[in-house]
């Protein structure tokens, strides 16, 4: 079986966490998967970026640069790089 | 595809008449405040006198017992929330146990007219407890800060906080080394920025009229930018199954992200069902002033670096956005974009979403960016300034291209910015003298530019085939700005028709399908794209209709400009193959709904003329030019009225409008004659340069209009009253008493 790996990129607020590094490659087909995986590895990060079942309040989620409506919930690709950003909204 | 390479076009890029335009200038249409319904009752909330306050008690008998009301409603009338987001929306609508701003909501009342729902809410005791109140961005985060949420800890990627605070929320985007960047620069220049709350100042009041049928199923007129998000907030906060309530939406007059959110709808819909008959409740104007979502007022440090040849090497800021009663300040928005325009190679934003005594914030065209560009776009002129460099040419050598990352880490797709700016460095008003001030007076040109990001999201259109060849396009996507004329447009476009034969509608949450809120600039942008998909379902089954009908092979039919064909013998105009369906496949139809995951970004340069009086600090406006890129213009008479409006706001911004409070956090000004906004006589004749830089995945190039051009304004303004006086606004309004000041002519 081959695992998808995506890449996360660590934000420097988080960076305590990960020793200093800017980006983690982890498995998971979605974001929550990569959550958890990350979380894993680097224990404190779940709790950080999502509330329960969903993101943390006022933050979203980019895979590939788009951001992901469907949140902890959106697929994840091989090599597809996550970001979490706070959240943009339009008037 | 680029700005050589335009598609020919039938229909998009002509200046046709309006489908709304005539039911509005002749009175017909149907705006929130005009619904009415038989047996209707009249809502009046009953809001809060203080800015900060504990509810000890609400007694609510006296007005219960006045002849002619129907229903009182609190809090104690919402189910319990489940959790925080739900929490601070509930207390929203009405406070449960404290007050956070002057004009927050308690009670309401439905009586027999308006005046009496009025009197008996003034019957309606409330105990309170007043507390200190804190309404200004900074001194809300200071230690010694009266805190308005107990519970509230700083959520950052860091980790909660460990003690009550104001502060809701802290992000930090770093690109590269900002230290090392700075040390690399020859010139550095380093400003703090205030700016104030501001209003979308739409004419039309908020209003809904709901009303309960015998089943329990819930129906609601109402003012809004989105009927969806308007059943959606009404179900979050019942708990009612989202097939039971549906939205009708109105006409809008104006919103401009103020209508995105919902504040009269649970309201009415509570007392309609306690009061068993239909009940209005429109906001009177200071309740839209006090009540309603307007803008962050805000404060920026920032310090830029570039090199002697002009290059920027570094950009750092810190952001405080007021968010008002409870978290959600654009502050992640005005992120995104202060620096975006250009290649950045080692920056830091930290931004900071700070609860305030006052109104919750809600969007306001391009939400959180005026304010940002204003601070980033009078560093980057003081730069240039410094360097010796046009300001034009400083912003070219630095603009991003397609795949550049910028600091909030995104990357930029398709973008138009450099022939932005370069369509602004060509255009008359650019290249045309400044003119001789009257006597006494001071002239100065001022630039700015300002990115966008736009928006996409899920949008529906529904295309039906009648049996004379016309169509009915219909969608929820409400129309603000003139979108029916657009979407039929692109759907003319499509279907190779006149437009003519196209009547588009607005239709209801029971009728149509889903679309996200009508904001973000997408409508036109994401909606055109659902019905140019809709429209070319429709030529499919209509081929089919064809083969059907001359039992050909359905690749074997042909369409273009309005004629089926199959060989050189068969042939159907539209209409006459649409009056023939009937026993070759039925009826046509298509609902088309996207979920528009990508979408272009918008870039604005503007130009500001000014003759400044240095005795009394009066701007007067003498010229000003809006460039812009928009993609495609599929209406260019609207995309330029959208560029003039949004530019008129953010003049707006720039030299008048902001909210004014006391010590005790009262809102002074609630009311359209202190709180001024551009008339005509404040500004001139608006000139607009189209820059059409087509983005690729849209079919037509289309990118949004509507947001762009709110932005660039009180930079471009504040950076030409420096050129004319020699001094550097750093507040916003830029009245003539913050320039005084600027000046020395009076203290502070």
């Amino acid at each position: 079986m081959i695992l998808t790996m995506a890449i996360v990129h660590i934000p420097p607020l988080m960076r305590d966490l990960t020793g200093g590094r800017d980006k983690v490659s982890v498995p998971g087909k979605t974001v929550a998967q990569v959550i958890e995986a990350l979380d894993a590895v680097y224990p404190g990060v779940k709790a950080r970026v999502s509330d329960g079942d969903r993101l943390a309040p006022g933050s979203a989620v980019s895979v590939d640069g788009v951001i992901a409506r469907l949140g902890l919930r959106a697929p994840a690709k091989a090599e597809s790089v996550i970001r979490f950003l706070p959240v943009i909204e339009g008037g | 595809m680029n700005a050589q390479e335009k598609k020919p076009f039938n229909v998009v890029g002509e200046r046709l008449p309006r489908y709304d335009g005539a039911d509005k200038v002749t009175g017909k249409a149907i705006f929130g405040p005009d619904v009415a319904l038989p047996g209707m009752a009249y809502g009046f909330i009953l809001r809060s006198p203080h800015a900060h306050a504990r509810i000890l008690s609400i007694d609510t008998n006296r007005a219960e017992a006045l002849a002619g009301v129907y229903a009182v409603v609190t809090a104690a009338d919402l189910p319990p929330a489940e959790n925080m987001d739900q929490r601070y929306a509930r207390d929203n609508t009405f406070a449960s146990d404290k007050v956070l701003y002057v004009g927050h909501a308690v009670a309401a009342v439905a009586a027999r007219t308006p005046a009496l729902a009025e009197q008996a809410a003034r019957l309606i005791e409330v105990e309170y407890e007043a507390l200190p109140a804190v309404t200004d961005v900074l001194a809300a985060i200071r230690d010694d800060a009266p805190i308005l949420h107990d519970e509230m800890r700083t959520h950052s990627l860091a980790g909660r906080g460990d003690k009550p605070s104001n502060i809701a929320s802290h992000f930090q985007h770093v690109k590269g080394d900002p230290a090392q960047g700075f040390a690399e620069a020859d010139v550095i220049v380093e400003r703090e920025f205030h700016t104030q709350t501001v209003h979308q100042g739409y004419i039309e009041s908020h209003a809904a009229v709901a009303t309960w049928s015998d089943d329990g199923a819930l129906t609601i007129y109402t003012t809004t930018q989105g009927s969806f998000a308007v059943r959606d907030h009404v179900v979050w906060l019942l708990g009612l199954p989202m097939s039971k309530v549906r939205v009708i939406p109105t006409e809008v007059g104006g919103a401009f992200g103020g209508k995105n959110t919902s504040y009269v709808d649970v309201p009415a819909a509570l007392l309609a069902r306690k009061a068993r008959r239909p009940v209005k409740i429109t906001m009177p104007r200071p309740d839209v002033f006090l009540a309603t979502g307007p803008s962050s007022g805000a404060v920026f440090r920032v310090k830029m670096g570039a090199t002697r040849d002009g290059r920027i090497t570094a950009a750092q800021a810190e952001l405080f956005y007021a968010a008002g009663a409870y978290p959600g300040s654009p502050v992640g928005s005005g992120a995104n974009v202060m620096f975006g325009p250009y290649v950045i190679p080692h920056g830091q934003i930290d931004g900071y979403d700070v609860v305030t005594n006052g109104p919750r914030v809600s969007s306001y065209r391009a939400p959180g960016a005026t304010q940002a560009n204003f601070a980033a776009e009078t560093v980057i002129d003081e730069l240039t300034e410094k360097l010796g460099i046009d300001p034009i040419e400083f912003r070219l050598r630095n603009h991003a291209r397609e795949g550049d990352e910028r600091v909030d880490g995104g990357t930029h797709g398709s973008i138009g910015g450099i022939e932005t700016l370069e369509a602004a460095r060509t255009c008359a008003h650019y290249n045309a003298p400044l003119g001789d001030p009257r006597p006494g007076m001071r002239r100065g040109r001022g630039v700015a530019h300002g990115l966008w990001g736009n928006w996409g999201a899920r949008s529906s259109c529904m295309l039906s085939v009648n049996g004379d060849g016309t169509l009915n396009l219909v969608t929820s996507s409400v129309d603000l700005s003139g979108t029916r004329t657009t979407l039929a447009m692109q759907a003319a476009e499509a279907l190779e028709l006149p437009p003519e034969r196209i009547r588009p509608s607005v239709g209801d949450t029971d009728a149509t399908g889903y679309a996200d809120v009508s904001a973000g600039s997408r409508t036109t942008y994401a909606t055109g794209i659902a019905a140019i998909q809709a429209a070319e379902d429709v030529i499919a089954q209509m081929k089919a209709r064809a083969a059907a009908l001359w039992d050909v092979p359905v690749e074997r039919v042909s369409y273009a400009q309005g004629v089926f064909t199959s060989g050189a013998d068969l042939r159907f105009t539209f209409a006459e193959l649409a009056e023939q369906v009937t026993g070759a496949g039925g009826s046509v139809g298509s609902l088309a709904n996207v979920d528009v995951a990508e979408w272009g970004a918008g870039f604005s340069t503007h130009i500001a003329d000014v003759e400044v009086d240095p005795e009394t600090g009066k701007v007067t406006l003498l010229r000003y030019t809006i460039v812009q890129d928009v993609g495609q213009a599929v209406h260019p008479a609207m995309v330029e009225g959208q560029m003039q409006g949004g530019a008129t706001q953010g003049i707006g911004w720039a030299l008048y409008e902001g909210y004014a409070y006391n010590e005790k956090g009262q809102m002074l000004n609630a009311n359209f004659l202190d709180y001024k906004i551009p008339t005509a006589l404040d500004v001139p004749m608006l000139e607009t340069v189209i820059v059409e830089v087509p983005y690729p995945k849209h079919p037509f190039g289309v990118r949004g209009v509507g947001e762009p051009p709110i932005i660039p304004p009180p930079a471009a303004i504040a950076n030409a009253i420096y050129h004319a006086v020699g001094v550097r606004p750093d507040h916003l309004p830029m009245t003539p008493a913050h320039l005084l000041e600027k000046m020395g002519v009076i203290e502070s």
